[in-house]
């Protein structure tokens, strides 16, 4: 088994729900993110347009996070999942510099890592996780790679030539997807990020957890 | 490519989290600064003892004390900078071996057993020729302990900047840089012209090349990578170009003046304002490689 991810972004309204329901689910502490959406404005009034991303860890086939964790806190289960074990981490942060998406943190509560765990509790009892459930236009799929006949096989076998993983240049094997994005979705570079200046908040830099 | 990108579609992010801070700090350069002084003594010492053994036979207790204080500074950071200090031991006790993290706490370990006897053998035992013999076990040990942080610099899938064959080569020139320094502060006036040159041209050497390697990836880097672009660009008049430049001119071009000078004057006193002037320096340059990287937007 092989548990994966596939968000087709045609669908995604941005609403924010997946993300709040992983906060919910999750119990994910206040200026953290298991799961986050991401608004992108292309083009120029009144040709504009704007893009939803939902943003989550990618389970990758070659996680750069699992290789560097000096106590196999971050590890495999048996269906894919990049799963993470708060009470052996050390909080090296080793995992934060080797995630080339930034899909982990410091946890500043349990001064742990964490991140998305694709609801591993909620799998391991038959449960999809919560940002699937909570989705109202079915844009999160996700099911058994390995199964050609899940949801998301059928998906990616559907939208061949148009399913995308972020940064496979890193050679991470990333089991989540995206159909319907392009490089202003995918790539953090290809968008201008004027800090301090976004719709509904000011922040510019976050307080990492701990001492720093 | 991604500044063509921009241009033509006028992206603009528009809502997200903030950015995550700086998760490697100052305690982290601390780290590699500390070992860098911690290894490179003994590089150095290994040199001295065994090019002129007559004359240098009084380095032999200074280097390993110094050793000895500046790895445990460097362990001593390495813990602290641990979200989760006291779960320390968890490396020892759930080592997962694919991690540099896990190899240079291993090695650290062992480097620490060898300086340790070192100590024991000279100070308690008076055995200098034990001394000697572990000496050279220590300068091969020393040698991943050096590199062990730019393994796991590139460990860092993320931080495109950091590739192994350069910063594996930085940090030895570090250690040469810091080792030859320190030591010219230890020595006094203590050395005899030759012993003081060579200390001098081990520290300019280390210094240009190190220099030569910072220029080459500035200018060559980007071409490789739009990250590595992106990444420069926090030195190429970005927030970190006065530290970059600073930590350039302290650690390497300084020092380098300051060691011809000398050479040509045989001026120690020169030596000496080098010797300070490089290690100085080599803080600010660590620091600024370590934390330019971290500022990149990764999703």
């Amino acid at each position: 088994m092989q548990l994966g991810f596939l968000v087709d972004l045609r669908l995604c309204m941005g609403c924010k729900g997946c993300e709040i329901a992983c906060k919910v689910e999750n119990e994910v502490p206040l200026s953290t993110w298991r799961l986050r959406v991401k608004y992108v404005d292309v083009g120029s009034f009144p040709e504009t347009k704007r893009t939803f991303t939902p943003l989550r860890c990618n389970h990758c086939a070659n996680a750069p996070c699992e290789r560097i964790c000096p106590v196999s806190a971050l590890h495999y289960i048996e269906n894919g999942i990049v799963n993470i074990d708060k009470e052996r981490c050390i909080g090296c942060a080793g995992c934060v510099m080797a995630c080339p998406y930034g899909a982990i943190y410091i946890d500043p509560q349990t001064q742990t890592a964490d991140k998305c765990t694709y609801c591993a509790h909620r799998i391991a009892s038959a449960m999809m996780p919560s940002c699937v459930v909570a989705c109202p236009v079915e844009a999160n799929i996700f099911g058994d790679l390995d199964d050609p006949m899940s949801n998301i096989s059928k998906y990616i076998q559907e939208h061949q030539g148009n399913v995308q993983v972020r940064k496979p240049e890193k050679g991470t094997d990333p089991h989540h997807y995206y159909v319907g994005g392009g490089n202003v979705t995918l790539n953090p570079l290809a968008s201008f990020r004027a800090e301090g200046h976004s719709l509904f908040n000011n922040l510019t830099h976050l307080p990492v957890g701990g001492h720093h | 490519m991604a500044h063509e990108i921009i241009a033509a579609t006028n992206a603009v992010v528009v809502l997200d989290v903030a950015l995550p801070g700086i998760v490697w700090g100052w305690i982290i350069t601390m780290n590699m600064w500390a070992k860098s002084i911690g290894t490179g003594i003994i590089f150095v010492a290994f040199y001295l003892l065994k090019k002129y053994p007559e004359q240098t036979g009084f380095i032999r207790l200074p280097s390993v004390v110094i050793s000895i204080v500046f790895i445990h500074l460097f362990l001593f950071f390495t813990v602290i900078d641990l979200h989760q200090m006291f779960r320390f031991w968890h490396i020892f006790f759930h080592p997962h071996m694919t991690s540099m993290i896990t190899i240079g706490a291993w090695l650290a370990t062992g480097f620490v057993g060898i300086i340790l006897g070192m100590a024991y053998f000279l100070y308690m035992k008076k055995d200098e020729a034990m001394y000697d013999k572990l000496l050279g076990y220590g300068v091969v040990l020393a040698v991943p302990v050096t590199l062990y942080t730019a393994g796991l610099m590139a460990q860092s899938t993320a931080r495109e900047l950091w590739q192994m064959p350069t910063e594996s080569i930085q940090m030895m020139l570090a250690a040469f840089l810091a080792g030859s320094a320190t030591m010219i502060l230890v020595g006094g006036n203590k050395f005899s012209d030759p012993i003081k040159k060579d200390l001098g041209l081990i520290l300019g050497f280390s210094a240009l090349t190190a220099f030569l390697m910072y220029m080459t990836e500035l200018i060559f880097g980007p071409m490789k990578a739009e990250e590595v672009i992106a990444t420069l660009e926090f030195i190429k008049g970005g927030e970190y170009t006065f530290m970059f430049w600073l930590g350039q001119i302290v650690a390497f071009l300084i020092p380098m003046a300051l060691v011809c000078k000398s050479i040509k004057d045989k001026s120690y006193y020169l030596l000496k304002i080098a010797a300070v002037s490089a290690l100085i320096g080599l803080w600010i340059t660590k620091h600024v490689w370590l934390v330019i990287p971290q500022l990149l937007n990764m999703s």
